[in-house]
């Protein structure tokens, strides 16, 4: 009986993180649309429902109405059910995600690992949708995508081992707890060079905009997903943008204090007590993601040679670098972070 | 319920490795040693063995698979043709097999059925890590040299020479004479 | 520990059904009208060539087995970077050791013109 209450109270729980993600996914589109639109002086989407509120809603209405379409040379199973590798992961991810103080669905020792192998695991959806569906277009955008995502992955996994120094600590939450003291003691300024790489590699990994020529929608026309319609492309449109804000709490997390107020260690910190720690949270996650949007109306796409160039002979000397001096650093027990 | 857990995961495990070897098309076949790994993976999360868990995920899951697939959907090969010679190599595969088996089953056979001891509370990583880098450091550095026997081997085996796109080089033409392209046949 | 991971295998079970569910809505809200031409790889109008399914610069491959060999090395970076300041100057000079042999390997890949894309 004790295990059947456990269970339901563990789906609820999950329930609750999942419904609000969801959402945020799908403003998170409206969003993109309408901040894309007034950088470039545009309105972007204002009909459906006052001030295109409703848009995101409509478009799923319009993606569940619309025909599926599986070509006729596609491996028919596996072509079904790549969408669903990319998105089990991409959600999966957030059962370790530590919202504020205590208020974390799955409190594992080895947290920051999890993500790691969940986040390495969403490449199989890709490879398997391009190749699935025998289409050139989608091989080509499968194969590029794959690689760029494999060659930034190392550059991120190496700005966690920084990270994991500094904090001593797999778990999510210790990490955020030992980031604790004020504004200046959160990683991102003794860990600066890899909180650039994470954020960089964190827009690649995810296949965006300037790192989207995987996409490249002027001459490889949509990349892996370009045989796919409906409901089927909807899901990959929501793991992607679920990505995303994985993306942005995870640097939220690790480089930027999590929930912990920025008015720390300050004379502010007492008016801001009554300020929930998950407030934070999300107002730092939805800076990060206004950052990515700003990024993909400001800059053009890069080219694939650049790209690779810049994850393995940038980014992967730049942390090595940064690991070493991190350790003396440690070693030599600098203030104010590692005393 | 840890019982019951861990005979699910083997059943998955065992049913996945079998059609591993039985299944047609060899990208299904990697898929369901995705799904071998996966359940490994598991098994070995109820082992306790946390960190080893997620680096089984993370390394064989996310990184020697995704190899696997690369091959198999890029090369196109043809497996009729592979398959053609399945009877004339059989006994010596059965050799090889049998060979491998009775070392299996000498080395197995040796080991002490004792319980492992448990783990002291606290992260498992932290534990491995205390005597890795110190107490194995020897093996830890050993490690270092065949990995990077691997990636020489890697670019020695896959590198041509020769590139087969055509640069420009402002060096070189700007370094042009005169005499280099332009031959007088007839004052 | 291990029921911290019950939520998990939960969590990672619903993300399943969630790609399974959505796929049958679009079955059963959309309609199915198949056309031989609709149904055909696109190719910007054009009919198809040749099987879409084709050899691959050997880079690619490169890339992925580079990758391995990286992804070893972050997995051995995990533990030393957790438990580093228990381990001290010994521990930092073994992985300083570890990270030497491996940068040799890197300088080589990166002379040899492994990391070049053009």
């Amino acid at each position: 009986m004790d295990t059947l209450i456990y269970l339901i109270l563990t789906l609820l729980k999950i329930v609750v993180i999942l419904v609000p993600l969801l959402l945020s996914v799908a403003y998170l589109t409206y969003l993109e649309r309408k901040v894309i639109g007034y950088m470039q002086v545009r309105i972007g989407p204002n009909r459906v429902g006052p001030r295109g509120w409703l848009q995101p809603i409509a478009d799923f209405v319009k993606l569940a109405f619309k025909e599926i379409i599986i070509p006729t040379k596609a491996n028919r199973f596996l072509f079904v059910i790549a969408p669903m590798l990319v998105l089990a992961p991409a959600l999966a991810a957030w059962a370790v995600i530590p919202f504020a103080d205590g208020w974390v669905l799955a409190n594992i020792d080895a947290g920051l690992l999890y993500i790691l192998a969940m986040t390495s695991v969403g490449v199989y959806g890709v490879l398997i949708a391009g190749w699935a569906s025998n289409s050139k277009y989608a091989l080509l955008g499968t194969l590029r995508s794959a690689a760029q995502i494999i060659s930034y992955e190392i550059a991120m996994g190496f700005a966690l081992v920084g990270v994991l120094m500094a904090a001593g600590s797999l778990n999510l939450s210790a990490i955020v707890s030992a980031q604790s003291g004020s504004l200046l003691t959160w990683y991102w300024l003794p860990l600066l060079p890899l909180f650039m790489v994470y954020l960089i590699s964190g827009i690649a990994e995810t296949n965006r905009a300037p790192f989207d020529v995987a996409e490249g929608e002027s001459e490889i026309v949509a990349g892996f997903h370009v045989e796919y319609s409906g409901l089927l492309f909807a899901i990959f449109f929501l793991a992607e943008y679920a990505n995303m804000i994985l993306i942005a709490a995870l640097t939220v997390i690790m480089f930027l204090g999590g929930w912990l107020s920025p008015f720390q260690g300050t004379f502010l910190e007492a008016a801001f007590a009554w300020v929930p720690g998950i407030f934070w949270f999300l107002l730092k996650i939805s800076v990060i993601l206004f950052s990515f949007l700003w990024l993909r109306a400001t800059f053009p796409r890069y080219r694939y040679d650049q790209i690779m160039r810049l994850g393995w002979k940038v980014f992967i000397p730049i942390t090595l670098v940064w690991i070493v001096v991190i350790g003396i650093a440690i070693l030599a027990k600098l203030p104010p972070w590692f005393n | 319920m840890i019982k019951i857990t861990f005979y699910l995961f083997s059943l998955i495990l065992i049913f996945a490795a079998s059609r591993v070897i039985t299944i047609k098309n060899p990208v299904h076949a990697a898929l369901f040693l995705v799904l071998a790994f996966f359940s490994s993976a598991a098994i070995w999360l109820i082992l306790q063995a946390e960190f080893l868990a997620m680096v089984l995920i993370l390394v064989y899951v996310g990184a020697v698979m995704v190899l696997f697939l690369f091959v198999l959907m890029m090369l196109n090969v043809n497996f009729d043709t592979l398959r053609e010679g399945f009877v004339r190599h059989l006994p010596l595969a059965a050799f090889v097999g049998a060979v491998i088996l009775l070392e299996m089953v000498l080395v197995v056979g040796t080991w002490h059925h004792a319980l492992p001891t448990e783990v002291a509370t606290g992260s498992n990583t932290a534990a491995l890590g205390s005597v890795l880098y110190t107490e194995y450091v020897y093996p830890f550095e050993i490690a270092a040299a065949i990995l990077l026997v691997a990636m020489i081997a890697a670019i020695a085996l896959t590198m041509r020479p020769h590139t087969r796109s055509k640069y420009q080089k402002p060096e070189q033409q700007v370094r042009v004479r005169r005499e280099d392209r332009i031959r007088i046949i007839k004052d | 520990m291990l029921e911290q991971y019950l939520p998990i295998l939960l969590f990672i079970l619903i993300g399943l059904v969630m790609g399974i569910i959505l796929p049958m809505l679009g079955f059963f809200l959309g309609k199915r009208e198949p056309d031989p031409e609709k149904n055909s790889p696109y190719e910007c109008g054009f009919e198809a060539f040749d099987d879409a399914r084709m050899k691959f610069d050997v880079r690619y491959y490169l890339v992925a087995i580079l990758f391995i060999i990286f992804d070893l090395e972050i997995a051995f970076l995990f533990p030393w970077a957790v438990v580093f300041k228990d381990i001290g100057l010994f521990g930092f000079v073994s992985m300083m050791i570890f990270l030497t042999i491996l940068i040799i390997g890197f300088i080589y890949e990166w002379k040899r013109g492994a990391l070049e894309w053009e």
